[in-house]
C-alpha cells in the first residue's frame, strides 16, 4: 500500500493550469524530494495534496483513501501534515505555545509529544518561552517541522525546508529530517537546494513547467549527467 | 492637584475607552475589518443592564454578568446573519456593512427606549475625598471592574487552549486552519470576548456619565483611536491607548475649551497617522 | 387644489433627490472612482452650506459674514473651502489604508460639527443663519419653487456630464487601476498619492457645491441640519443602492431612496405624537437594514459598475 498517490493531477490558482498531469507517490518509510526550476510547480502539488488549492483534473489518494478535493483540516486528522515555506509559525507566540497548537486537534495533554520534539530538536527546548518570532531562520524552522510533527503524522509535507537557512544548517536540518523519518514519518517535501535534497531522499521527482519529466531513487538521480548538467548545477 | 484630578477622570473614562478598544483590536486581529459598530454595541450593553436593573429592579452585580451574556448574544447574532454572509468580500465592504449594522442597533434602542438621557439610580453619589483629591465610589468600581476584566482577559488568553488558538489565528490565520484549529469557533469566542468587553464599557459608562441612543457612536472615534495608538491588533497597545486617550482627552481642558474635548482624540489619531502610523507599540498593519 | 398640491410635492421631492444627487455623485468619485470611504460626508456638505450662507447673505449682528455676494460666488466659495479641508484630510490619511481614512473622516465630521456649534463670531452657533438668498427669486410669481428645481436640475446635469466625461479619462482610469492594484501602478511609476488626494478633493468639492445648494433651498441653514444620519449615512445608501462607481446609478439611487424614507415619513406623520421620534428611529432603521441587504444580496446595486470605454476599438 503506498503512502501517497498523487495521480495525473492538473490544476493552479486561478484560470491558468501551473500542473498538467503531475503523477507522485510515497511509499510508506520513504523520503521523496520533488526538485525542478522555478515556476515548475513544486509548491503548487503540495499545495495541491493538502487541499489548499483546487484540481480539475486527476486524484489523489492517501493510505488508499481518496482525499481529492478534501478541506486541509480534514486531511490533518487523517495523519498528513504541512509546513508551508513562509510564515509557517505564530511568531507572537512562544515555542511551548506553537508546539502547543500542532496538537489542537488532539484531546489530552500533549506533554509527551512536546518532549519528543524537544528531544528531536535541543536548541529550541532552552527557548521555549521565548516567542517563536525573535528566533533566528534555523530555530524557527525547527519550530515549524515540530509543531507539524506535534500529531505524530505518517506523512509529513515540507515545503522548501532548507529555505533561507545558513549552509551549516541546512546539514544540519536534513540530518533532523532523515531522523524524524526514522522514526517512521514519511517525507514528501519540495526542494531548491536540489543537490542535497537528493542526497537525503530515497526517491526524488524532477518537475518541469508542471509535468514529470525525471523520476528515481536518489543517488541514481544525482549520477545522472543529463540531471547533474541541467539541475544540479553541473 | 487639579491634574491630578483630571488624570484620574482620565483614568476612570480611559478605563472606558479601553474595554472598548479591547474589542475593536480583537476583532481586526483575527476578523481583519474596522467594526464601526463597536461602539454601539456598547450603547446595547448599556440599555440590556438599564432592563435589569430599571425594569426587573435587580441589583447591578446581578445585572452586570447578564448583559455581558446577552451583548454576547448579540453579538453572535450579528455575526451570523450578516457579517458572516460578507466575510469572503473585501476588508471595507465589511466596513460598511458595520456602519449599517451600527445605524440599526443605534435606532432600534432609540425605538425601544426613546432619545432622552436615562440613568441607572437616581441620586447623587458622594464622592470620597482622598488627599485632597475626589473620588466617587463608582469610579473606584469602574476603574477596578476594568482592571478585573482585563487579568480575565489575560488569563483567558494565555492559559486556555481557545486563548491560545484566538492569538495563533490572529497571528497567522492560515497557519491555523493547516493546523487543524477550528476557526469558526475562534471567531465565535472572538465575538462573545470582544461583545462583553463592550457591554462592560457601556455599562461603566452609563454609570459614570447617563445613557443615550448616541452614547456608542459618540465613543467610537476614541475607541478607535485608541486601538489604532496602541497598534491596531494588539490588545495589549489597546489598553495602553485606552488610557492615554483618556487621561489625555481630561487634561485637554486645561488648554481648550471642553466644547472641543471629543475632538481630541482625533487631534491624537492625525498626530499619530502623520508620525507614525503603526501605533506606538507597533502591531500589524 | 388637489393637482397644484401634488405638483408642489413633486417639485419639493426632486428638487431635494436633486441635492442629494450631487452629494451622491460626489461620493461617487471617492468610493466609486477611487475605492475611499468617507463617513464625514456630512462635513462637507456642511462646509460648502455655510460658506455659501456667509458669503452671500445681508450683514447681521450676530456673526461674521454678510458679503451679500452673487449666488455664484456662493458655489464657488464652498467648492473651494470643501476643496481646503479635504486638502488637508487627505494628505494625511490617504497614504494609509482605507480603514483610517474612514475613521479620519468620522473624526472631521465630527469637528466640523463642534466648530459650526461653539463658533458663534462665524456661523452664529445653534441659532443658525437664516435669510440665505434664493436666487431667481421673485422672477415669476409663485414659481419659485419650480425655478429653484430648475437651478438643481441644472447643476445634476452639469455635474453628471461632467463626471461621465471625466469616467473615459486618462485621469479617471488611473484612478481605477489604484482601486484595483495599487502596487501595479506605483511600479508604472505614477504618484499615487497625488491621484488620489486630487479625487478626494474633487469629490470633496462637488458635495461642498451639493451643500451650498442646500442652503439656498432651505434659506436657513443651522448645524442639526446636518446630522451625519442626512447628511451621510443616506447618501452612502443612495450610492450602493443605485450602483457605486456608476454616475447614474448615483442619480437612480438618490431618487429611490429619497423615495423611500418621504415615503415611509407619509406613514409616521400619521402617527400621534408622542410615536413621532420612535417612527423617525424605525425609518433609520429601516434604511439600515435594506444597506444591509443590499450588501449581501446585491452589493453591486441596482445599475452595475461597466469599467471605461477604451478609446480604441476593442
Amino acid at each position: 500500500m503506498s503512502l501517497l498517490t498523487v495521480q495525473d493531477i492538473t490544476g493552479g490558482y486561478g484560470a491558468a493550469d501551473i500542473l498538467h498531469g503531475v503523477s507522485i507517490t510515497v511509499n510508506p518509510g520513504e523520503i521523496v524530494s520533488i526538485i525542478g526550476p522555478n515556476g515548475a510547480g513544486k509548491s503548487t502539488v503540495m499545495k495541491a495534496v493538502f487541499g489548499l488549492i483546487r484540481i480539475r483534473k486527476g486524484r489523489i489518494f492517501f493510505q488508499e483513501t481518496e482525499i481529492t478535493g478534501m478541506r486541509p483540516d480534514l486531511i490533518v486528522r487523517r495523519g498528513m501534515c504541512y509546513v508551508p515555506q513562509e510564515y509557517n509559525i505564530f511568531p507572537s507566540l512562544t515555542v511551548q505555545e506553537n508546539l502547543e497548537m500542532g496538537a489542537f486537534l488532539r484531546k489530552g495533554d500533549p506533554a509527551k509529544e512536546i518532549a519528543k520534539v524537544y528531544d528531536l530538536f535541543p536548541p529550541i527546548k532552552d527557548r521555549r518561552k521565548q516567542a517563536a518570532g525573535t528566533l533566528s531562520g534555523g530555530l524557527r524552522q525547527m519550530v515549524a517541522i515540530g509543531r507539524a510533527l506535534m500529531l505524530r503524522p505518517s506523512l509529513l509535507l515540507l515545503d522548501e525546508p532548507s529555505a533561507g537557512l545558513a549552509p551549516l544548517f541546512i546539514d544540519h536540518i536534513f540530518k533532523q529530517i532523515q531522523k524524524i523519518n526514522r522514526l517512521g514519518v514519511g517525507i514528501l517535501m519540495v526542494e531548491q537546494n536540489a543537490r542535497q535534497a537528493l542526497r537525503f531522499s530515497h526517491r526524488g521527482y524532477i518537475l518541469v513547467m508542471g509535468t514529470n519529466r525525471y523520476e528515481d531513487t536518489g543517488e541514481n538521480l544525482l549520477g545522472n549527467r543529463e540531471v547533474a548538467e541541467m539541475f544540479l548545477g553541473g | 492637584m487639579e491634574v491630578l484630578q483630571l488624570i484620574i477622570y482620565g483614568i476612570v473614562l480611559g478605563s472606558v475607552i479601553t474595554l472598548g478598544a479591547i474589542g475593536v483590536s480583537l476583532i481586526f486581529g483575527i476578523l481583519r475589518f474596522a467594526h464601526f459598530a463597536h461602539g454601539d454595541m456598547m450603547t446595547v450593553g448599556a440599555y440590556l443592564a438599564l432592563v435589569g436593573v430599571g425594569v426587573l429592579q435587580w441589583p447591578m452585580p446581578v445585572v452586570f454578568p447578564l448583559a455581558l451574556a446577552g451583548t454576547a448574544l448579540v453579538g453572535i447574532g450579528i455575526d451570523r446573519v450578516i457579517y458572516r454572509p460578507l466575510r469572503k468580500a473585501s476588508p471595507i465592504i465589511m466596513l460598511i456593512s458595520s456602519v449599517g449594522t451600527a445605524l440599526m442597533l443605534r435606532s432600534l434602542v432609540q425605538i425601544v427606549w426613546g432619545p432622552d438621557n436615562k440613568i441607572y439610580e437616581a441620586g447623587i453619589d458622594i464622592p470620597y475625598r482622598i488627599w485632597g483629591l475626589r473620588i466617587k465610589p463608582d469610579q473606584i468600581t469602574i476603574v477596578l471592574g476594568a482592571f478585573a476584566l482585563v487579568v480575565l482577559l489575560h488569563l483567558f488568553l494565555h492559559r486556555t487552549r481557545m486563548g491560545k488558538a484566538m492569538r495563533a489565528t490572529s497571528d497567522n490565520i492560515d497557519l491555523a486552519k493547516v493546523s487543524g484549529i477550528n476557526t469558526e469557533r475562534v471567531v465565535l469566542w472572538t465575538w462573545i470576548i470582544a461583545a462583553a468587553m463592550a457591554a462592560a464599557g457601556g455599562i461603566f459608562l452609563g454609570i459614570d456619565t447617563r445613557l443615550n441612543p448616541i452614547m456608542g457612536w459618540r465613543i467610537l472615534l476614541p475607541v478607535f483611536t485608541a486601538s489604532i495608538l496602541g497598534g491596531i491588533g494588539s490588545i495589549y497597545g489597546a489598553i495602553f491607548g485606552g488610557l492615554l486617550i483618556g487621561v489625555v482627552q481630561e487634561l485637554s481642558t486645561l488648554f481648550i475649551s471642553p466644547a472641543y474635548k471629543p475632538a481630541v482624540a482625533f487631534g491624537i489619531m492625525v498626530i499619530m497617522l502623520v508620525v507614525r502610523p503603526r501605533g506606538l507599540l507597533g502591531g500589524r498593519q | 387644489m388637489e393637482l397644484s398640491g401634488l405638483a408642489g410635492y413633486a417639485i419639493f421631492f426632486f428638487t431635494v433627490a436633486g441635492i442629494y444627487a450631487v452629494l451622491a455623485l460626489g461620493l461617487n468619485v471617492q468610493w466609486g472612482y477611487t475605492g475611499q470611504i468617507n463617513i464625514g460626508v456630512a462635513a462637507f456638505f456642511a462646509v460648502g452650506a455655510y460658506t455659501s450662507a456667509i458669503l452671500t447673505t445681508a450683514p447681521s449682528p450676530g456673526h461674521v459674514g454678510g458679503f451679500e455676494l452673487p449666488f455664484v460666488a456662493g458655489l464657488i466659495g464652498a467648492m473651494i473651502c470643501a476643496g481646503i479641508l479635504a486638502f488637508f484630510v487627505g494628505l494625511v490619511t490617504l497614504k494609509l489604508r482605507g480603514d483610517y481614512l474612514a475613521i479620519a473622516s468620522i473624526g472631521i465630521a465630527e469637528i466640523v460639527r463642534l466648530f459650526l456649534k461653539n463658533e458663534e463670531w462665524l456661523t452664529n452657533g445653534v441659532r443658525g443663519i437664516p435669510a440665505i438668498p434664493k436666487p431667481l427669486s421673485g422672477l415669476v410669481v409663485g414659481g419659485d419653487p419650480l425655478l429653484f428645481l430648475c437651478v438643481i436640475l441644472f447643476f445634476v446635469v452639469l455635474t453628471y456630464l461632467v463626471l461621465e466625461r471625466l469616467f473615459c479619462s486618462p485621469w479617471v482610469r488611473v484612478l481605477r487601476a489604484i482601486r484595483a492594484n495599487e502596487d501595479a501602478v506605483l511600479a508604472a511609476g505614477k504618484h499615487v498619492l497625488w491621484f488620489r488626494v486630487e479625487a478626494f478633493v474633487f469629490g470633496s468639492m462637488i458635495m461642498g457645491l451639493g451643500g451650498a445648494l442646500y442652503a439656498h433651498f432651505t434659506m436657513f441653514i443651522s448645524p442639526e441640519a446636518f446630522d451625519p444620519m442626512f447628511g451621510t449615512f443616506l447618501v452612502w445608501v443612495m450610492l450602493i443602492a443605485g450602483g457605486s462607481g456608476n454616475n447614474k446609478g448615483a442619480l437612480l439611487g438618490a431618487v429611490i431612496i429619497w423615495g423611500v424614507w418621504s415615503g415611509t415619513e407619509i406613514f409616521t406623520s400619521q402617527l400621534p405624537d408622542a410615536l413621532v421620534t420612535r417612527a423617525s428611529a424605525l425609518r433609520i432603521f429601516l434604511i439600515g437594514l435594506l444597506l444591509e441587504v443590499i450588501l449581501i444580496l446585491r452589493p453591486q446595486g441596482l445599475l452595475p459598475e461597466r469599467p471605461p470605454k477604451l478609446s480604441g476599438s476593442e
